[in-house]
């Protein structure tokens, strides 16, 4: 057992209200720069949708994830000879108009216009070539655009889903979305890592963060490939590849990444998760069915005192282990096992986790599927029994984060509306009656989870929310050059020659 | 000092000198500037008819004159037999053919498509010009000189080991026709060029992908227990 600590980030869907402030806050903070523009390491989709860039779930043809191969597992993308022999031009690399044309407007004209009878407009130029330029597409063009017949008839999780309740979701009466916020999972097993040709991808392994080393980036573009979650980016102007650092530089003085820390719906978590890195390669080579299942044994319980000796050996300082216990993240993902990674069947391990939506399943209630006539709370306990008269079906749910597994998808869906129900009994009634109890001990949890759940859910401060441990970066600087004050200055983002572009 | 002793014995030096300390230089110092620029992302389709014929061609052409240079007794015994010439001949026209229509292709795209316009330095532009002008005297060079790998390895071969003696017999090279001539010290050019532009890319090629771990982990921590630091692991095969 190799025991690593792992930063992982929780969504919890329910409660993303599609603002975008996270998008923003990333922008503002890293990619508000010439080459950047087209980018967002947190982007907001909403699904049924087909994302960004459009269509990244279809992996036959960005060719992105493992695939089960003669021994273990291999790149989707490339063989390794195949690699170098595509170094010239990568057949699997998306397009800029898959995201979209960068533009911006041209401003001065509102000023140096003649005067004249009209008033004068700023008209759209691109931001690559500053030329006139027709928009056709921008960041979250499908926003909202849920049972659109370009954006939502294209989503890929339709998969196993009958045609005719895909043509009802697309009735303008039975049109139900909800927002998937996306940033880097920073995955266990990374597909970008393993493609890179130079090498100039890898994961920390204090805290699990994906970085790119733009000083060995040579352009060489198979990562924004083999990434299935389409997270790395490449600027085209300084002729490098970029991707979601995890605000590390935040984490390490002990604050949440920009985009977790401005959620205006305060939907993220993070915290510490242990996993036994020795059982990475175990985790991605199980069969699709066990994928879910092995990843979630590769994260260790913090409270176990054989993880806890073993952590302490792999260089784990209590500091940590501290955190580990009181991570939010262990709680939504293996304490309440509420929370589940995005797509496991890509066999990165992704390592941020999402509880899956339910209000859009509540509000399904349609004549003829559920009475109307009942109070709203038996109406709660109709979907309990019911959940396949849910507006959202669960088998795309089931495809998004379960990798076709309605069973899984059903049991967290359950526990959330026994959340619901047992406490909107005891606010409103003020007494648990015994239907109660009894939906709630079938959906597997009791009062105590419930009030944790709840607690956590629904009233938590910003300690709750995010718990960070100790990154003692005076110790690792001490490490790396002996005094720290030595190399005052220049740690962080910076560069020890400005980032231009080269010739 | 004649034309050919500044073209064959100065310039060369020079160029191999500058070539040398500006490449380390760049690498180390400057290694955020040192990338193919790929400009994949804005335009991909001519990209792919320039840029795989060009680089086949180009690469393969150049791998066939360095293996001329340092192994010209292979070369002699492989042209011994009429056939296996003419073979050898008509495969270097055939690739060099096949890397000029890729390189006009990457011309007609570089000047054409706006967006590529907006990330060309004027160097781009210089290093497809000196290549054109390479590839053009090469096809030259096959068609008007035939069957240089024949009598190169009797003129060209002994000329740049010459150089690397440090006892250039630049008197080898005067008598060749211009055009051969041209063709040589466009080489040094080329060497001149490399580490100001984007041609360093050429050293840059990634081989060690084909050994390396698949998955790689670093510590910011350099003093950890050693008891963790053991292979990166991950999955997938070696
Ligand atoms: C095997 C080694 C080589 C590799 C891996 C390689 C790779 C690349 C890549 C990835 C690009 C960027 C293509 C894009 O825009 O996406 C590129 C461009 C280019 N390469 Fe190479 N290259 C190699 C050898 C060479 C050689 C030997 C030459 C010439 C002597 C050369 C000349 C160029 C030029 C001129 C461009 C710019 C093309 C343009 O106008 O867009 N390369 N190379
Ligand atoms: S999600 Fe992040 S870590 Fe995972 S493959 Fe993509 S870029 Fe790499
Ligand atoms: S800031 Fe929070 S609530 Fe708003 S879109 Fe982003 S994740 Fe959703």
């Amino acid at each position: 057992m190799d025991v690593r600590a792992h930063m992982s980030m929780i969504f919890h869907l329910d409660k993303c209200i599609g603002c975008h402030t996270c998008s923003v806050a990333c922008k503002n903070l890293w990619t508000d720069r010439k080459g950047a523009e087209y980018m967002w390491w947190n982007n907001v989709e909403t699904r049924p949708g087909s994302g960004y860039p459009t269509g990244w779930e279809d992996q036959d043809h960005y060719r992105g994830g493992w695939k089960k191969g003669w021994v273990g597992v291999e790149l989707k993308l490339h063989s390794r000879p195949r690699g170098l022999a595509n170094l010239f031009y990568n057949p699997a690399l998306p397009d800029l108009q898959d995201y979209y044309e960068p533009f911006t407007f041209r401003y001065e004209d509102l000023f140096t216009a003649p005067e004249g009878d009209d008033q004068p407009t700023a008209i759209p130029i691109s931001a690559i070539t500053g030329e006139p330029m027709n928009i056709e597409s921008g960041p979250n063009w499908d926003d909202d655009l849920s049972g659109s017949a370009i954006y939502a008839a294209n989503d890929p999780n339709w998969k196993d889903v009958p045609s005719e309740v895909q043509a009802q979701m697309a009735e303008i009466e039975r049109v139900v979305f909800n927002y998937l916020p996306r940033i880097c999972n920073h995955c266990l097993n990374p597909a970008c890592v393993a493609a890179c040709p130079s090498g100039a991808i890898y994961k920390r392994g204090e805290d699990g963060v994906v970085l790119v080393n733009e000083d060995k980036c040579r352009a060489w573009r198979m990562c924004v490939s083999a990434c299935p979650y389409k997270k790395v980016y490449y600027n085209w102007s300084t002729g490098k590849s970029e991707k979601c650092i995890l605000c590390f530089p935040r984490m390490e003085i002990g604050q949440a990444p920009a985009c977790a820390h401005s959620c205006v719906g305060r939907i993220r978590y993070m915290g510490v998760l242990l996993y036994d890195a020795d059982a990475i390669r175990w985790g991605a080579e199980g069969d699709e069915k066990d994928l879910i299942d092995r990843q979630l044994d590769v994260i260790l319980d913090p409270f176990d005192p054989d993880v806890i000796a073993a952590a302490k050996q792999s260089g784990l300082d209590d500091g940590w282990i501290d955190t580990a216990q009181k991570s939010p993240a262990y709680k939504f993902v293996k304490e309440w096992g509420l929370a589940l990674p995005l797509h496991a069947e890509y066999r990165t391990m992704a390592m941020m986790f999402y509880v899956p939506p339910l209000s859009p399943v509540v509000s399904t209630i349609e004549e003829g599927l559920i009475r109307l006539d009942l109070p709203p709370e038996q109406v709660d306990f109709e979907l309990f029994d019911n959940l396949e008269k849910a507006r959202l079906p669960i088998k795309y749910l089931a495809n998004l984060f379960a990798g076709g597994n309605e069973a899984l998808i059903r049991g967290i869906l359950r526990k959330m509306l026994a959340v619901r129900i047992y406490k909107r009994r005891q606010s409103v009634e003020g007494e648990i009656d015994e239907a109660t109890m009894n939906m709630v001990w079938s959906a597997g949890t009791s009062p105590e989870e419930i009030e944790a759940i709840y607690k956590l859910t629904t009233v938590p401060t910003i300690a709750d929310r995010f718990v960070f441990p100790p990154y003692h970066r005076e110790m690792a600087a001490e490490s790396m050059y002996g005094d720290p004050l030595a190399r005052k200055g220049d740690t962080g983002l910076g560069y020890s020659v400005p980032p231009e572009r080269g010739a | 000092m004649n034309w050919n002793m500044l073209l064959f014995i100065v310039f060369p030096y020079v160029a191999i000198v500058l070539a040398i300390v500006g490449t380390v230089y760049r690498m180390i110092r400057r290694p955020f500037t040192v990338s193919s620029l790929s400009s994949q992302l804005l335009e991909g389709r001519q990209l792919f008819w320039g840029s795989v014929p060009f680089h086949w061609g180009i690469v393969v052409i150049l791998a066939a004159h360095l293996v001329a240079l340092i192994l010209p007794a292979g070369i002699e015994v492989w042209n011994r037999v009429p056939i296996r010439l003419y073979l050898l001949e008509i495969t270097g026209l055939a690739l060099a053919l096949w890397a000029l229509f890729g390189l006009g292709m990457l011309i007609y795209r570089r000047v054409s498509v706006s967006k590529i316009r907006a990330v060309t330095t004027p160097l781009d532009l210089v290093v497809l010009g000196l290549l054109l002008a390479q590839v053009i005297t090469g096809i030259l060079v096959a068609t008007v000189y035939r069957f240089g790998s024949y009598w190169g390895t009797g003129v060209f071969v002994p000329y740049v080991q010459s150089l690397f003696t440090l006892q250039p017999r630049p008197e080898l090279i005067a008598p060749l026709p211009f055009i051969l001539q041209f063709h040589a010290s466009l080489f040094f050019v080329f060497l001149v060029v490399f580490p100001f532009s984007r041609l360093v890319h050429i050293i840059t090629v990634p081989l060690g992908y084909l050994t390396r771990p698949f998955q790689l982990v670093k510590w910011v921590r350099r003093d950890r227990p050693v008891s963790s630091e053991r292979e990166p692991v991950g999955a997938g095969r070696r």
